[in-house]
């Protein structure tokens, strides 16, 4: 079968495989390579070694996006699996609207990011205003709280129905016998359930993470970074450095924090699946 | 004991009512504030419901529609969805065949570097993605799918040959000495088999593709050609002032028809998206 199949490898593979070539290696390849360059175009480009590594490092609003995307990492990452899995708990219980509620949930997940951004800024600009403060073109800690507010709005009902699909697994033998043993419902649910679905909670915790460091269009829509890029995450602020200004210093460094972006968040995923692999038990 | 439950669930039951309520909520007030006139929209009175004084109809739609393109936008929008989803439906799924059937250098190489670009930053790759597709002329929404199906065939790839991998090499091999080459293989065995990973994968990518901003926004010719996405960030910065009339009423335009589509489909889409995340 395999002599067969491989006499059709151009019918079979060659259409992904150019196309990947064309939408990622190439991009990939070359983006390696002139983050080491001077640039405006690919094929205007100098060799000028890793001066643009040292300029992204010493570059200020580099650094800052990073600590605000890692402050808002963190918070964003436990509020959405925490809730998303209580709301899970709440909704395989059995009670009365179930299903309403899990649609109702669910649903800010298919809205794109910009315009949940955009739904987002007018509301809180009311709440801002009704209360008397600055709107959030003004406001640094309201563009960093209204982040997560969205975050969660937008990703809660997603890990809600991987939590729900990892409780639904759990065998309710063993719930029973936990039950006659005497268990109470918290160690059921610290030593049975947790357990149980840590598969969930190691995917759960892997796509808000990448989700969070990765996020874009919702910051654009939001805050745009302001006031004074204080609310720039990662990726915005690599945008802003490619085509917010015209120069041939630019576009190098921005590849340049692309390519430390990239690094970053493959070391970072990679420890995560790392250790919440090793707390999953055989089932 | 039961009694005491039963109180416990009804108190719960109205929290998640509550909670739905909050939910549903921003989306109500943007529909709120579409249908209330221009001059009447301000940051301080979006809570406010519209007023026989305020109240504008469907001027801010007949707005959006007729002067800032919106057709012409959710059209370039549906066609870029439907055909890059339906090439990466059928291209990704044959090559994951391939994969796991074919075990050779070439092949997980390739393997690996598909699962590589699942994680890699798209801005890692904007900037020399959008040269590679204006080069080869892969920037209209007719031909922008190329791009779609090399960008997004990591996901579809990886998860086509997840579940691949689970089903028994037997059943194709009888079709082939039943005298099937591999194609006919393919297409009356194997597709049919795959049909509920391709509604998850589709799903995840029509999401994907639907939503996306910043790819069509740096590859396509913004002013000939505008995605919804990019329809909506367009308001924000080239009308001069913000028109929050036709913003808004555009906003409800493109979110009623996501709710329709999920709430026909809201069984394949909850359960297509939690098979998706398990294999993935």
């Amino acid at each position: 079968m395999e002599k067969a199949l491989k006499r059709y490898s151009p019918i079979f593979v060659l259409p992904t495989f150019a196309a990947f070539i064309i939408g990622f290696i190439i991009p990939f390849i070359e983006g390696l390579y002139l983050s080491f360059c001077q640039f405006t175009t690919v094929s205007n480009f100098k060799w000028i070694g890793i001066s643009n590594y040292i300029n992204a490092l010493k570059d200020t609003s580099f650094t800052d996006s990073f600590k605000f995307t890692v402050a808002f990492a963190i918070v964003s990452i436990l509020s959405i699996n925490v809730l998303g899995f209580g709301l899970a708990l709440l909704l395989t219980k059995g009670l009365k609207g179930t299903n309403i509620f899990r649609t109702v949930f669910f649903m800010p997940n298919l809205i794109g990011g910009i315009v949940l951004g955009y739904i987002w800024q007018i509301l809180i600009n009311c709440v801002l205003s009704i209360v008397g403060q600055p709107l959030l073109a003004l406001n640094t800690k309201a563009g960093y709280w209204g982040l997560i507010i969205l975050m969660c709005w937008q990703q809660i009902g997603y890990m809600m129905i991987i939590y729900i699909a990892g409780l639904q697994n759990v065998s309710e033998d063993l719930i029973e016998a936990a039950k006659i043993d005497g268990a109470t419902l918290k160690q059921i649910l610290w030593k049975i359930k947790i357990p149980m679905v840590m598969p969930s909670i190691t995917i759960c915790v892997f796509l808000t993470l990448t989700n969070s460091f990765k996020l874009f269009d919702q910051n654009l829509a939001l805050t745009g970074g302001d006031p004074n890029h204080t609310t720039e995450m990662f990726a915005l602020n690599i945008y802003q450095t490619f085509y917010a200004r015209a120069g041939m210093q630019w576009k190098g460094l921005g590849q340049a924090k692309a390519v430390i972006f990239c690094i970053l968040v493959v070391v970072i995923s990679m420890i995560q699946l790392r250790a919440t692999r090793s707390k999953e038990v055989q089932q | 004991m039961e009694k005491r439950k039963n109180i416990a669930d009804k108190i719960w039951i109205v929290v998640l009512a509550i909670a739905a309520l909050a939910y549903v909520y921003p989306i109500v007030m943007i529909l709120m504030n579409s249908l209330k006139e221009e001059t009447s929209i301000s940051t301080g009175t979006a809570f406010k419901l519209p007023t026989a004084d305020t109240f504008a109809g469907l001027a801010n739609y007949v707005d959006a529609i007729t002067s800032k393109g919106f057709l012409q936008s959710l059209g370039f929008s549906l066609f870029i969805t439907i055909t890059s989803v339906a090439a990466i439906l059928l291209c990704c799924s044959m090559c994951a065949w391939y994969i796991t059937r074919v075990q050779t250098v070439f092949t997980k190489g390739l393997y690996f570097m598909f699962v590589l670009s699942q994680v890699v930053p798209f801005q890692t790759v904007m900037f020399t993605l959008s040269q590679t597709a204006d080069s080869l002329n892969l920037n209209t929404p007719w031909n922008i799918w190329v791009v779609y199906l090399g960008f997004g065939s990591g996901l579809a790839v990886f998860m086509f040959t997840g579940f691949m991998k689970s089903v028994p090499l037997e059943i194709e091999e009888a079709a082939m000495i039943d005298g099937c080459n591999p194609l006919q293989t393919y297409f009356k065995v194997v597709l049919p088999i795959l049909k509920p990973t391709m509604v998850s994968v589709g799903i995840l990518e029509a999401m994907w593709v639907w939503n996306d901003y910043l790819l069509p926004t740096l590859v396509l010719d913004i002013k000939k050609y505008k995605t919804i996405p990019m329809l909506i960030q367009y308001f924000r910065g080239s009308y001069g002032k913000v028109e929050m009339g036709p913003m808004m009423a555009s906003i409800m335009l493109t979110v009623i028809p996501i709710i329709i589509v999920y709430l026909a489909g809201q069984k394949h889409i909850i359960k297509g998206v939690a098979a998706g995340a398990v294999k993935g």
